[in-house]
């Protein structure tokens, strides 16, 4: 059976007065129905855009999507005209932000906002939807659903908005949902009330999650398979567990190790990544990595590894893959 | 509450004795005051000399404003701060700006905190020239030298704050923390605007100017993996309250107070096998407002534990441990735990 969301060589890029902006260099996945995906990076690493260009979501100009196809259930969605992408959008994939302050409007009611969708995508009436969007609060842990329709979203606390935020992301029912960094912007025992609620729902509903994030520890328990982005570029790709067991990109080696184990007496010197990521106004015809990898050799200069599979249920872009699968790190106690 | 006891080989830095700072309420015509946002509401303990206090909470705990209130950028409502054994909530003002020297701040934003006008060495010449340390000359040489040891380019004195990257600018946060030599310093969320792997660095950094220069730190954050990473001993705040207090592996691995357990609970591992296993405590509910804190204990109305007297009383913040070994908790059922 084909996947529910099969991307292909995804290539976006930013036309700025400073330059061209490679955002996003060929990046391809596959998400099967009701499978869980996290995407991991850094700022600038071209998680987000690379999520907003399969929902042509990206600015044009200055962004353009200049290459690959988007499959989801059998259609590529680069090819949908305006409209077509509109009833794919907040129908079959929805999405939810990281700031619920902002992505709530203030002038209108909970429940304006909610039935909106239900009206246009679905063709309820407005019985019907208000009806729909009381289950869904209700669904979502807020209490007294109903009457808290009529409330604006000031009026309620911000786990509480993210919670509205995802009743009303799920209430059409999509194949997917995509939620970018949604439990940044909240304290960790909220962020924790929210990654349990989305769990639990997937369970009940059934769809399939992209989840974007830059932490390594709520992805962890969260998804199955996971994707980490440098510069634009999938670094790595497989399975949750063989990944965080042993990873086979020295990026991800690195950022694992610069976490400090909260659950561990003793703490060793955290491993740091010298350096800074990347300037995305070049092309990389070396990996993009090489300037900060520790495991770096002339070959790295000389060509940008594509992934290549370990054997395992991980992929890696990364020529000594198996000097990081099976040497001691090198990301070690370096003098400031 | 005397924590004294026991510690008698550790030098006591400074010494918080129920600290409070209300921000008043003002409504209509007249601005009458109808009430205040109690942000800080009586917190009590001691910093020694050469350790880092970790004090963590979530968001409107109030974790920053008792960082401030110490260190006399907020005016306390009550209570006293005494540093090397003077009290700097009564002292005169020219005699606070000369303790000023010895206890410096770092900021959370490392864009908002350096003046986008002045160049690299403007920013952190600035403290030397408040206190008039040095002639111009000097404090260049000085300015270099800080630079360096926060592990920047000399030459990157004539640069301004926006050719530099995030942890660049909190290295530059870091300089100016220093450059009066100060002995002890607030970090209120140092790392917490920077990317994962920049904040290894930051906090390496910190680690080592700690060891280098004999300094003493009150690390403020809300993640709770760094700051057992970094503190010594650590302190959990909530809503304005501090609910526990001990070493660093004691509130890690034996937490005595219902928060504490949740919120250690609620962190996300990064090891999915560890996560698949984990049981969560999840909180009910959001913090309540501090301008309107429950009755009795401030947790009760979340705690899964809370029984009648929890409502009533306010708990007491009692040592738990030993002397040699204290561990400080303000929870009436806290026995149950032990």
């Amino acid at each position: 059976m084909a996947p529910l969301l099969d991307v292909r060589n995804l290539v976006t890029r930013f036309y700025t007065e400073q330059g061209v902006v490679n955002a996003v260099n060929g990046i391809s996945y596959t998400l099967e129905e009701g499978e869980s995906l996290g995407i991991v990076g850094e700022s600038g690493s071209g998680k987000s855009v690379s999520v907003m260009s399969l929902l042509k979501l990206i600015p044009t100009p200055p962004g353009r999507v200049e290459g690959g196809e988007v499959i989801f259930n059998g259609r590529d969605l680069l090819k949908l005209s305006r409209s077509e992408m509109r009833r794919v959008r907040g129908r079959e994939i929805t999405m939810i932000f990281q700031d619920p302050m902002t992505s709530l409007n203030p002038v209108l009611t909970i429940g304006r906002q909610m039935t909106e969708g239900l009206k246009l995508h679905l063709g309820m009436n407005d019985s019907q939807a208000r009806k729909r969007a009381a289950e869904m609060l209700d669904l979502v842990g807020i209490p007294g659903a109903e009457d808290r329709l009529s409330d604006y979203p000031h009026q309620f606390s911000g786990g509480q908005r993210q919670r509205i935020m995802i009743a009303m992301s799920l209430s059409t029912n999509p194949a997917l949902l995509i939620a970018d960094e949604p439990t940044t912007a909240l304290d960790v025992t909220i962020q924790a009330q929210i990654v349990e609620l989305v769990k639990q729902l997937q369970e009940k509903l059934g769809m399939a999650i992209i989840w974007i994030t830059h932490d390594l520890g709520v992805v962890a328990g969260m998804v199955e398979k996971l994707a980490v982005l440098y510069a634009g570029y999938i670094v790595e790709q497989g399975s949750v567990f063989d990944i965080y067991e042993q990873p086979a990109h020295p990026y991800t080696l690195g950022l694992l190790q610069s976490l400090p184990k909260v659950d561990a007496r003793e703490q060793t010197r955290l491993a740091s990544i010298e350096g800074l990521p990347p300037d995305l106004r070049q092309e990389f015809d070396y990996c993009p990595f090489a300037p900060r990898c520790p495991y770096v050799i002339d070959k790295c200069w000389e060509e940008n590894p594509p992934l290549m599979a370990t054997g395992r249920d991980q992929a890696s872009a990364c020529w000594r893959w198996e000097t990081v699968l099976t040497e001691k790190s090198r990301f070690g106690v370096e003098e400031v | 509450m005397s924590q004294e006891n026991g510690q008698g080989d550790k030098e006591v830095l400074l010494s918080v004795r129920n600290l409070k700072k209300h921000f008043p309420i003002h409504r209509g015509v007249f601005r009458r005051q109808v009430g205040a946002v109690r942000a800080v509401d009586g917190v009590s303990f001691d910093i020694y000399q050469g350790e880092t206090l970790g004090l963590v909470g979530e968001s409107g705990c109030g974790k920053s404003t008792t960082g401030r209130t110490i260190l006399q950028l907020l005016e306390p409502t009550e209570g006293e701060v005494y540093f090397n054994d003077k009290n700097l909530v009564d002292m005169g003002k020219s005699e606070l700006r000369r303790q000023r020297r010895n206890m410096q701040m770092i900021f959370q934003d490392p864009y908002a905190s350096l003046n986008p006008r002045l160049t690299v060495g403007g920013i952190v010449a600035e403290p030397l020239e408040v206190h008039s340390i040095g002639n111009n000359k000097e404090r260049r040489e000085r300015v270099k030298d800080l630079l360096q040891l926060v592990g920047l380019n000399a030459y990157f004195i004539k640069r301004y704050p926006h050719e530099f990257s995030g942890g660049q600018r909190q290295r530059i946060g870091v300089a100016r923390a220093l450059a009066t030599n100060p002995s002890f310093i607030v970090a209120d969320e140092p790392i917490s605007a920077l990317d994962v792997s920049i904040q290894a660095q930051v906090v390496n950094l910190l680690d080592d100017l700690k060891a280098e220069l004999g300094l003493t730190y009150l690390f403020i954050a809300h993640d709770l993996s760094m700051v057992r990473y970094i503190s010594d001993r650590v302190a959990v705040m909530y809503l304005g309250k501090i609910v526990e207090l001990s070493d660093r592996d004691e509130v890690y691995d034996h937490p005595l107070h219902p928060y504490t357990q949740a919120l250690l609970s609620a962190i996300p591992i990064p090891d999915p096998k560890k996560e698949a296993q984990r049981q969560r405590i999840i909180l009910e509910g959001t913090v309540p407002s501090p301008a309107n804190p429950p009755s009795g204990c401030r947790f009760h109305p979340r705690c899964q534990y809370a029984t009648e007297i929890c409502n009533e009383v306010d708990p007491e913040f009692r040592n738990l441990g030993t002397g040699a070994e204290p561990h400080f908790v303000a929870c009436h059922h806290a026995e149950k735990f032990l």
